[in-house]
């Protein structure tokens, strides 16, 4: 299961609610930070005047603020809760999770980051349509901008529901919907309100309040072990029994055949080259005034990320020895419990609601910046753009963009409640392998590659999209995957007499990826299209030196 | 407004040496550096999912070598980011701002004709 620890939260509708720690409390933690970042959303949104202030904050936003804001958007609880969940049961092949995610920022830093802030407005879009046909490519970008944010959405909001149940010790299926809306209508409010100045502050505040959280709870697992990495790791293996020895190398959860090991690589591909192309991402580096501060910005993000990681390392290790993994296989959330087991071992009830509310945080945080994402790219890219061919008023294209959130909003709590309790555990990573293989070839060529052209963005874009979503949909993630030891559906098709999974990989990026920087090149030689080298002496220009970059707006 | 065969103050910057210096600098830094983790993260991995008797070997207590590989990984994505950093903040941002401003005050080559920023654009 490559993708289980990236879910976030397992389904929880059938599990048996063991509770632990107190949900008053949970919740009362949970109100304090909602009312906290509500009252700054509105004193934030009272400069919420044209499309820059709306889509990017009015671009200013410091450097070292941006980079807190963007670990609290890419620290998802999948980041949080699942790769603590995957070192504790899994040991060292969770820790291969975070490198990947961690290494994929110097993409985003070398290539990327500043040049597209130098070329763009708000969206992905902007940067490919300064020397490409503009409505088809825009087209194209907003389409895979779409799918990227729906896929990780619907895993976020169905995580949403396992998490109450760990967490709120609410176990039936109507009380979990209630949660799901109430998180889609508060995140509804923040992005609606406060664009996104208030989208930032709510994920500037979640990433200090997750960062020294998991800060507290890494010292005082090492105060427990005489500060000693190498006794926790003996703590760890001790508890495991049999067997424990595993934990400390690789292999234990992808070793098991030369498909599972192929899997692993591919999902490897994925995330090194999925995060400088995932939109929400991308559009966070136009929230600054300059391109020094969106490298500043890149820069606080990968420290920060970086730290936290190494923070999961312990905490992992940390559950294991202390918690132990059989615990924490059988309390609801199973391996997502882990870090919230481990808080209450440590701290009690109230570590264990500080941890509690973080992890709620974290969901309405991340999908808050996905929604503005998809609003963004839904408003600028195809109504005013394809669809207005340009003639619009900024002020009636950002209706549209508060009118796209709500929708987005209810979608997401819709698609949340229904998925909530299935298999929908591939859909991050799926989400990841799209933005490597529909978004990053044509951002790379497009900066990059004098004679790329309109012809070979589209076969890029959509032939990395498409690819992406045939081999899903035939892969065993879908249908045809059994548990050997008890007969089970492993798939999303619950049904095992179905099965069409003729691909017999988890994650497409090791096809899709290479084919995706292939087509963009096939499609860019085959075309007759003529080049524009005025145009791309502009945009290299401007890449590099800032010239008629956007700025910040004043007030 | 510049007909399409009439080179743009884009483009004469584009020719200038401080632009080709400012380009060539850039390439051979980030192209290089980006080869080099990707190549160090795929070794990493390769080892990590292909060489699991290798990885597990203990260096001290229960510390492995795939462990210290791990580690290695966060050490030099931190090492590459301030690199970069400093190599852009020292090297490259003075000469960007200079052919910056020459073009929005509209100064390229020499050409004193007050263009604004847009007067070039298409």
């Amino acid at each position: 299961m490559s993708a289980t620890v990236l879910a976030g939260v397992l389904p929880a509708a059938t599990a048996p609610a063991e509770q632990i720690g107190e949900p008053v409390v949970n919740i009362a933690i949970f109100g304090a930070f909602v009312l906290v970042t509500l009252v700054i959303v509105f004193r934030a949104s009272r400069n919420n005047r044209s499309a820059a202030d709306y889509y990017a904050a009015g671009r200013s936003f410091t450097g070292p603020q941006n980079g807190t804001a963007i670990a609290g958007d890419y620290l998802s609880a999948a980041s949080f809760l699942g790769i603590c969940g995957a070192i504790a049961i899994y040991g060292y092949d969770g820790f291969l999770y975070s490198i990947g995610f961690l290494v994929a920022w110097l993409v985003a830093l070398l290539l990327v980051a500043e040049l597209l802030r130098n070329t763009g407005r708000f969206t992905m879009a902007d940067v490919l349509s300064f020397r490409l046909r503009q409505r088809p490519v825009r087209m194209a970008a907003a389409i895979s901008t779409l799918a990227v944010v729906f896929f990780y959405l619907l895993a976020q909001m169905a995580g949403a529901g396992g998490l109450v149940a760990l967490l709120l010790g609410l176990d039936t299926v109507a009380a979990q919907s209630v949660v799901i809306a109430v998180v889609g209508a508060l995140m509804i409010l923040y992005v609606l309100v406060g664009g996104m100045k208030g989208t930032t502050w709510v994920q500037i505040i979640k990433a200090i309040l997750l960062i020294a959280g998991a800060g507290v709870m890494t010292v005082w697992v090492l105060a427990r072990f005489g500060f000693n990495l190498s006794d926790l790791l003996q703590g760890a293996i001790d508890v495991a029994g049999e067997g424990g020895e595993t934990l400390i190398e690789p292999g234990r959860q992808y070793g098991a055949s030369a498909l599972t090991q192929l899997n692993f690589l591919s999902l490897a591909l994925a995330l090194v080259l999925g995060t400088a192309g995932l939109p929400h991402v991308l559009m966070r580096f136009y929230t600054v005034p300059s391109a020094k501060e969106a490298r500043r910005s890149v820069v606080w993000a990968i420290w920060l990320i970086g730290i936290f990681y190494l923070f999961t390392l312990v905490l992992g290790y940390g559950a294991g020895a202390l918690v132990g993994p059989e615990r924490i296989a059988s309390a609801p959330g199973r391996a997502n419990s882990a870090a919230p087991l481990l808080a209450y071992e440590l701290g009690g009830v109230l570590l264990l609601g500080v941890i509690s509310a973080v992890a709620f945080a974290t969901i309405l945080a991340v999908v808050a910046g996905l929604t503005i994402t998809a609003a963004a790219s839904f408003a600028h890219d195809i109504y005013a753009s394809v669809i207005k061919r340009g003639q619009v008023e900024p002020d009636k294209e950002v209706r549209v963009a508060r009118i796209t959130v709500v929708a987005i909003g209810a979608l997401a709590i819709v698609g949340g409640i229904f998925a909530n309790g299935q298999n929908v555990a591939f859909l991050v990573a799926l989400a990841f392998a799209v933005a490597a293989s529909a978004n990053l070839p044509t951002i790379i060529y497009s900066l990059f590659w004098k004679r790329f052209n309109t012809a070979g963005a589209l076969w890029s874009m959509y032939g990395g999209l498409i690819s992406c979503l045939v081999l899903i949909a035939f892969s065993p993630v879908v249908s045809g995957k059994v548990d050997p030891a008890t007969g089970d559906s492993l798939s999303m098709i619950r049904d095992t007499s179905v099965d069409f999974a003729i691909f017999p990989l988890e994650n497409p990026g090791i096809v899709s990826i290479p084919l995706a920087f292939l087509l963009g090149i096939v499609g860019t030689l085959l075309s007759k299209e003529k080049p524009h080298p005025e145009k791309f002496a502009e945009m290299e220009v401007r890449s590099l030196t800032g010239a008629g970059a956007e700025k910040a707006t004043s007030h | 407004m510049s007909e399409t065969h009439q080179e743009t103050d884009y483009q004469r910057v584009q020719r200038s040496p401080e632009f080709q210096d400012l380009r060539r600098r850039f390439r051979r830094f980030v192209f290089p550096m980006t080869a080099l983790f990707l190549v160090w993260y795929f070794v990493y991995v390769l080892l990590a999912n292909y060489a699991h008797d290798f990885m597990s070997q203990r260096v001290a207590g229960t510390i492995t070598v795939g462990l210290l590989f791990g580690l290695g990984q966060f050490v030099s994505t931190f090492a590459i980011t301030m690199i970069y950093a400093r190599w852009a903040n020292n090297r490259q941002d003075a000469v960007a701002a200079q052919l910056r401003d020459e073009i929005e005050l509209g100064t390229v080559g020499g050409a004193a004709a007050a263009r604004g920023p847009e007067g070039s654009r298409a």
